[in-house]
């Protein structure tokens, strides 16, 4: 499963998805958003997401030094913190900038493709996308 | 409240010694709560008694609430002064990213006073004030490229808000606006000149951070149930749907709809600005404020030819509300929407409160065919019904004051009456110009008793619709009705939520919620914070001047019929004496 994101043309730029990332992290407020909302300077042209987009081979796990990023089934990567260095490596591989900063552990944050926040995006921009496989079977 | 809520901070800015300081006020937040309770007592302690509104020591104060950045529709900051526009208590409400932006910052409450010699802007961030220097923006033409290069200069992309004045700010209209995100306004009651007498462009503020809560799951469990009410809510949906506009046609079938001056309350030409006309003509692009599921704000795209070269055009992106159409439109009897939209842009471009422009153009139009003023005033500008340039153009000069008539049009439509006549239909209440609604007793009550004499410190309009279908209240009745709304919008602009959302936050939800952020409040708790926060802006006004005793009401509200047949001034004495009353019963 990952999260795909569909239409930004329908994002009203609410933040709705920005603060569901941070509740399903057990936390409240936007440090901890794994997703990012701005727009595409001034809201008067729109808005564009940032949040990773499950890449099948991804950059930011080939330049991490320890192996603390592990690519994951179905696209995207998974960090093991213990393994992870803090040295941001990473961050700056990610071309669109979906790999967010957590100032207290100083580690990356990423999308885990867990599709919380899709469930409270009002204007169907987010969606969690099943598995070929799975589309089949149902 | 939760011991360890940035809440409590209180970031107090001088611009003259380019200075700040954070003081801890848990005893205001504790007793207050957040958003205007808290801000008329800030407004309390900085504002000198009979300060000049213009003078350095008008105290700006911005105040967000302890649910905001916590659930949604907590979107709005409450901005108090001393208004220049009515000389008296000066509060407006913003949505945009202003609150959120705020509250992430680390804040629940910003105070900005002095002035500044040279114009600067100030940028919020990291728990640090930058003053910059404003000079190059300082009366720049485009609100875009004010925006724009802020934006360029500034951290915290999508996580801030830039609040900013136009050129009207800067001129020192009294009603002069501020902008936040380009289409959200503190509007009303001229904080846009309080900004422009400090040299204050703008101020930009941005942050990310965690916020407490007390039990994680009852937050969430109580999130979802007020998420769902807002997104399956039939009165939400409408929002969403068309906006605010939505009123427009049912306004006018009703006979309500205030049209060339309240001369009229049904407007031939409704249908062309209406909220389903706007929609699919121009609609371009739906935006929310932070945290907000809804997304109730419009923006139309206008399409506009150059004159100068075939085939080349620009598009203008120009939100657009009932209040705006109202102002605007019907009470200017502008029925071709394209010349709305150009007008709309104007105010916005310059920033002026819509409302009061829309009500004091009316005005001078009505003089001008009455033979008060002529083309020698006007400057050779022909204020008729419907001629959309000429207003267009009469804004440009409200802000650039070429004569002694645009600098009383800047000034209000009281003053400008004051000074050449037409008071029976210079349509204001308590010094501020007339909301959209001519309903019936409960909106004009309404607006001369209410705080801020807006449509929403009571909702009046809404009581006269339920009259309009039972029976008209005793005015006794009526005061105790409005009373009872403004102070219970006490307790919801000091949490603090949209009033759109009004019916979600029920007396039982706010409790859930403010539990989350660590405060225990029964009902009759806060019933009791709603009318003290009422009665101490009452106070302030006192202090500052105001008396029930010298209010007026514009004749023309007595001429026009509404939709419960003519108003009858004995019940508004009645009503008024009522209110008196209550107050003083109060104080005792
Ligand atoms: S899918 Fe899950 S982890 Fe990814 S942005 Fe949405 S809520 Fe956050
Ligand atoms: S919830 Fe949906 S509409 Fe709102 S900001 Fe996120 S992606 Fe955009």
């Amino acid at each position: 499963m990952r999260l795909a994101v569909v239409d930004t043309e329908r994002c009203v730029g609410c933040q709705q998805s920005m603060f569901a990332c941070v509740r399903r992290q057990g936390e409240a407020g936007l440090a901890k958003t794994c997703i990012a909302v701005r727009s595409v300077g001034g809201t008067e042209r729109g808005f564009v997401v940032i949040v990773c987009r499950a890449c099948d081979d991804p950059p930011c796990a080939k330049v991490c030094p320890t192996e603390a990023l592990v690519s994951r089934k179905g696209g995207g990567v998974r960090l093991d913190s213990e393994k992870c260095i803090g040295c941001g490596h990473c961050q700056g591989a990610c071309p669109i900038g979906a790999i967010f900063w957590d100032e207290e552990t100083n580690k990356p944050m990423i999308c885990v493709h867990c599709g919380y926040c899709a469930k409270y995006c009002p204007h169907t921009v987010l969606e969690l996308e099943r598995e070929e496989a799975e589309h089949v079977e149902r | 409240m939760l011991n360890d809520d940035p809440l409590a901070n209180v970031l107090y800015i001088d611009l003259s010694k380019r200075s700040y300081r954070v003081a801890q006020r848990q005893d205001l937040f504790e007793k207050y709560v957040g958003g205007a309770g808290v801000a008329v007592q800030l407004l309390e302690e900085e504002c000198p008694q009979g300060c000049d509104p213009y003078g350095p020591h008008n105290p700006i104060i911005f105040a967000v609430g302890p649910l905001t950045g916590l659930f949604p529709l907590a979107s709005k900051t409450v901005a108090m002064f001393k208004s220049p526009h009515t000389g008296n208590l000066g509060e407006s409400h913003c949505g945009g990213r202003s609150a959120v932006a705020l509250r992430m910052a680390g804040y629940g409450a910003i105070v900005i006073n002095g002035t500044s010699d040279i114009p600067v802007y100030v940028a919020i961030h990291d728990g640090r004030v930058h003053f910059r220097d404003a000079s190059v923006l300082w009366g720049m033409g485009s609100r875009f490229t004010v925006g724009r290069i802020i934006r360029e200069n500034e951290p915290g992309s999508g996580l801030r808000t830039i609040m900013r004045i136009g050129r009207a700010g800067e001129q020192l209209v009294s009603y002069a606006s501020v902008t936040t995100e380009t289409y959200r306004h503190f509007g009303r009651l001229g904080l846009g000149a309080v900004f422009g007498c400090k040299k204050l462009k703008a101020v930009q503020i941005s942050g990310k951070r965690s916020l407490p809560v007390a039990d994680q799951k009852q937050y969430r469990t109580t999130y979802d149930e007020i998420y769902k009410t807002a997104v399956s809510s039939s009165a939400m949906k409408k929002y969403h749907d068309l906006g605010t506009p939505q009123n427009v046609l049912p306004l006018n079938d009703l006979g309500a709809l205030p049209t060339r001056n309240l001369k009229e309350v049904r407007f031939e030409g409704v249908s062309n600005v209406s909220g389903e006309t706007l929609a699919e003509q121009f609609l371009g692009r739906r935006l929310a404020c932070s945290h907000c599921p809804v997304a109730c704000i419009h923006v139309a795209a206008l399409r506009e030819p150059y004159e100068d070269e075939p085939y080349f055009y620009k598009t203008s992106m120009i939100s657009y509300d009932y209040e705006p159409i109202y102002a605007l439109a019907t009470m200017l009897g502008v029925s071709d929407n394209r010349g709305f939209l150009e007008l709309m842009d104007e105010v916005e471009t310059v920033g002026v409160d819509a409302m009061s422009t829309g009500v004091i153009l009316a005005w001078a139009t009505e003089a001008m065919e009455r033979g008060l003023i002529s083309e020698k005033e006007t400057l050779d500008l022909e204020l008729s019904w419907g001629n959309h340039r000429a207003y267009v153009e009469a804004v440009r000069r409200i802000v650039s004051q070429p004569n002694d008539f645009y600098r009383a049009l800047a000034r209000g439509v009281k003053h400008a009456a004051d000074q050449y006549g037409g008071a029976d239909f210079a349509l204001s209440f308590g010094g501020n110009e007339m909301p959209g609604y001519h309903t019936g007793p409960g909106a004009h009550v309404g607006a001369l008793i209410g705080a801020r004499h807006g449509h929403l410190d009571n909702a009046g309009y809404s009581l006269d619709q339920k009259a309009a279908a039972t029976e008209l209240p005793t005015p006794e009745k009526l005061v105790a009705a409005l009373m009872a709304e403004e102070e219970w919008r006490q307790v919801l602009s000091s949490l603090v939520v949209c009033f759109f959302a009004r019916g979600i936050y029920t007396q039982e939800i706010v409790s859930e919620t403010l539990r989350s952020a660590g405060f225990e409040l029964s009902k009759e708790d806060m019933e009791k914070i709603g009318m003290m926060i009422h009665r101490n802006k009452y106070r302030f006004k006192i202090r500052e001047g105001f008396s029930l005793d010298d209010v007026r009401l514009p004749k023309r509200i007595f001429e026009t019929e509404s939709p419960i047949g003519m108003l009858d001034k004995a019940y508004f004495q009645d009503a008024l004496s009522h209110f008196k009353n209550m107050l003083l019963a109060s104080e005792s």
